[in-house]
């Protein structure tokens, strides 16, 4: 994986005497609250309901074992004791002191980490499929470019101060793990003519305004992506809408001028920013692929797995992914305990799997958008020790992709724009829907639950989505079906009026029995739900 | 003008800017005021009888200014190019990068902070203004 330079290590260092000194002049009262606002977010702080918020940078999802146990020791000496992985393949931590947050970052330099764009309305950290460089059916390694684009992001001066964040994804293989399409700008590399290249989509995203991207460009070669996207963010940062800050996302400036007239006004800038020698040669890209390489596969390794153990065996079947390499796997550690909150860890849970990135998994782990973390290239001889081990820990839970493996933000616990808690629901959902054999009989169901509008939960793209909203003072939780945010994205639909915490869980249940009652050889939830429409879900539901 | 933090060897402009609507019609203007919105490749035409471009930021969080000055330093203008409004000292550096060499803020700013603003970071990842050298390049030769 990537490593810093001496350059890329100034910067960051740079950065925590930056922000040392910012507080300090907050915290003297030379700054007013209002004036330091938008230079702490920019450093990941944000101010929630109880506490300081602070969320830490995992560019691409892509961390090392020491990386992992840096935030477990953050989260000791720090917070209370445990992180929260989001569904930007971040981590926050919920109960930080202003005082502290320089210390911390401080404590992250020291092994390349940051809270560098993630927050503020600038280039946000560049997300990735989870399974880059390691996954059966890609056509390159994604990262390299993800990490390309993250240093041209990283302070970027004409683009600290945009309409609204942005967020970049970069994947490279046509299923789509990565919500890429829910983007303000997507990126699939595909290959042309033997040759790799970005495929561009523009203006994806959820929030009030959920759309799936449109392409806008088929092909961008790897010496011009860089000047082709800052092509991209001028046209936006100059046109896109600030009278309104829920029309301010570039997803709303394609839809209103057209993706038509948008790409036209991408390539003109482009036609004059390729005159100006912004692209970096292509041996920077290639530099930055070489820390990409292959770690040492051994090769002549079996793909047998003894499948004795029954529990094991059924642990493989749900968290275990194919690698592209013989006798290796993707292995998904399951941060979705039944009854537990989506996405938490405690420090031990954390040093644990950074223990088994570094003993089985040639030291790498990756944050994956649904809020697992994955050990990238398991030995499959190893797989039943690592299980072992895991199940110890709590951490085995056989439900990758299942109804209980669900996404859920921080909600109205933590979040001071949330309407809704999120985390309850979860929790009962997941009680619900417990027993194992019911959950692998109803198959994969990607279930999504948002505190409020702004759709941190992905609710639009949940083949079940959940939108907590206040009802006249009291928690009301709307249902949509529908959505997917893979290659076949699509945005949910409102089944109908709202119900109350118990309410949802039972027409939940009401939706899967339907399901399970009408679905055909092969299907899931979201292709029955496609066949048959929302008519008969209405019925069961409400009838 | 005894507010205008400038970088320029000459003295900052003292000529009133007119707006860039006048400005079209005025042969003899040579100082124009940009607004958020207002597209400063309006005033490339005339690029050779400007000595001042004014670019406003009436609330920090708007970054069209931003834009603004990059493409007019890449269409090769070379005068003085001035943010006013509320431009804040953690600013600077951005709008130094983007081709500013002057500043009128609406709140007057200690040149001292501004001074180690512009200093903290050690090199710059893009490569924005023409004469800036980025780490890319650094590392390429």
């Amino acid at each position: 994986m990537y490593q810093y330079d001496q350059y890329d290590q100034a910067m960051v260092d740079a950065r925590v005497a930056d922000f040392r000194d910012q507080t300090r002049r907050r915290l003297s009262g030379e700054m007013t609250e209002e004036q330091f606002r938008p230079l702490r977010l920019m450093n990941g702080l944000y101010l929630q309901l109880h506490a300081y918020m602070l969320r830490v940078a995992i560019p691409y999802g892509t961390l090392s074992a020491k990386q992992m146990k840096m935030l477990a020791h953050i989260a000791r000496k720090y917070d209370k004791d445990y992180g929260h992985f989001t569904t930007r393949q971040n981590i926050q931590y919920n109960w930080i002191k202003l005082e502290d947050a320089p210390d911390i970052l401080a404590d992250l330099a020291t092994v390349e980490m940051h809270a560098i764009q993630t927050s503020g309305n600038c280039i946000r950290n560049i997300s990735a499929d989870q399974y880059a460089g390691v996954a059966a059916d890609e056509v390159a390694d994604p990262r390299p470019w993800a990490e390309l684009l993250r240093q041209w992001s990283s302070f970027h001066p004409e683009f600290t101060y945009l309409p609204r964040k942005f967020k970049i994804c970069v994947i490279a293989s046509q299923e789509d793990r990565a919500a890429m399409r829910l983007h303000d700008i997507g990126i699939e590399l595909v290959k042309r003519d033997g040759i790799v290249g970005a495929r561009v989509f523009a203006g994806g995203g959820m929030g009030r305004t959920p759309i799936v991207g449109p392409e806008i460009k088929d092909f961008v070669a790897e010496e011009e992506i860089i000047s082709y996207v800052e092509a991209c963010l001028r046209v936006y940062n100059r046109y896109g809408r600030r009278d309104n800050k829920y029309k301010a996302r570039i997803k709303i400036l394609v839809s209103e001028i057209g993706v038509d007239e948008y790409r036209r006004q991408v390539e003109e800038e482009w036609a004059h920013m390729k005159t100006l020698g912004i692209d970096p040669p292509v041996a920077e890209l290639a530099r930055i692929r070489a820390h990409f390489a292959d770690p040492a596969f051994e090769t002549g390794l079996s793909d047998e797995i003894d499948r004795s153990d029954p529990d094991f065996a059924l642990w493989v079947d749900s968290q275990v992914i194919a690698h592209r390499v013989p006798g290796y796997a993707i292995v998904n550690v399951s941060l979705k305990p039944i009854g537990g909150i989506p996405g938490d860890a405690s420090s031990a849970q954390i040093d644990l799997i950074a223990d088994l990135g570094e003993q089985y998994s040639f030291d790498e782990l990756r944050v994956t958008h649904a809020q697992n973390i994955v050990l990238p290239s398991v030995k499959k001889a190893d797989l039943y020790a690592v299980w072992q081990k895991l199940a110890a820990a709590g951490l085995a839970e056989a439900n990758l992709d299942l109804i209980t493996d669900i996404i859920a933000c921080p909600g109205l616990d933590y979040c001071s724009l949330a309407n809704a808690r999120s985390i309850p629901l979860s929790q009962k959902i997941s009680e619900r829907f417990a027993d194992p054999a019911r959950q692998r009989d109803i198959g994969e169901l990607k279930l999504k639950i948002s505190g409020c509008i702004n759709a941190c939960g992905h609710h639009h793209a949940g083949h079940i989505g959940i939108l907590g909203v206040d009802k006249r003072g009291s928690e009301n939780y709307q249902l949509l079906f529908g959505g997917s945010g893979a290659e076949d994205a699509s945005l949910g639909r409102i089944v109908g009026p709202g119900f109350d915490e118990d309410g949802v869980v039972d027409a939940i249940e009401k939706a899967t029995n339907l399901y399970l009652d009408q679905r055909e050889q092969g299907e899931r939830f979201l292709d029955t739900y496609r066949r048959i429409g929302i008519q008969p879900f209405k019925e069961a539901i409400y009838g | 003008m005894a507010d205008v933090i400038s970088f320029r060897d000459d003295a900052a402009s003292q000529e009133p800017a007119v707006s860039v609507d006048s400005f079209a019609g005025q042969s003899n203007a040579t100082a124009v005021r940009i607004e958020p919105g207002e597209d400063a490749r309006a005033l490339l035409p005339d690029l050779g009888r400007l000595s001042l471009v004014e670019v406003n930021f009436p609330a920090f969080g708007d970054g069209r200014g931003y834009s603004a000055a990059r493409i007019l330093r890449e269409a090769g203008y070379t005068g003085e190019l001035r943010a006013v409004g509320d431009v804040l000292p953690d600013q600077i550096l951005a709008m130094r990068r983007c081709g500013f060499d002057s500043f009128a803020p609406r709140a007057p700013i200690d040149p001292a902070l501004v001074e180690a603003r512009l200093a903290a970071y050690p090199d710059v990842y893009q490569k924005v203004a023409a004469s800036e050298r980025p780490i890319w390049s650094l590392r390429h030769g």
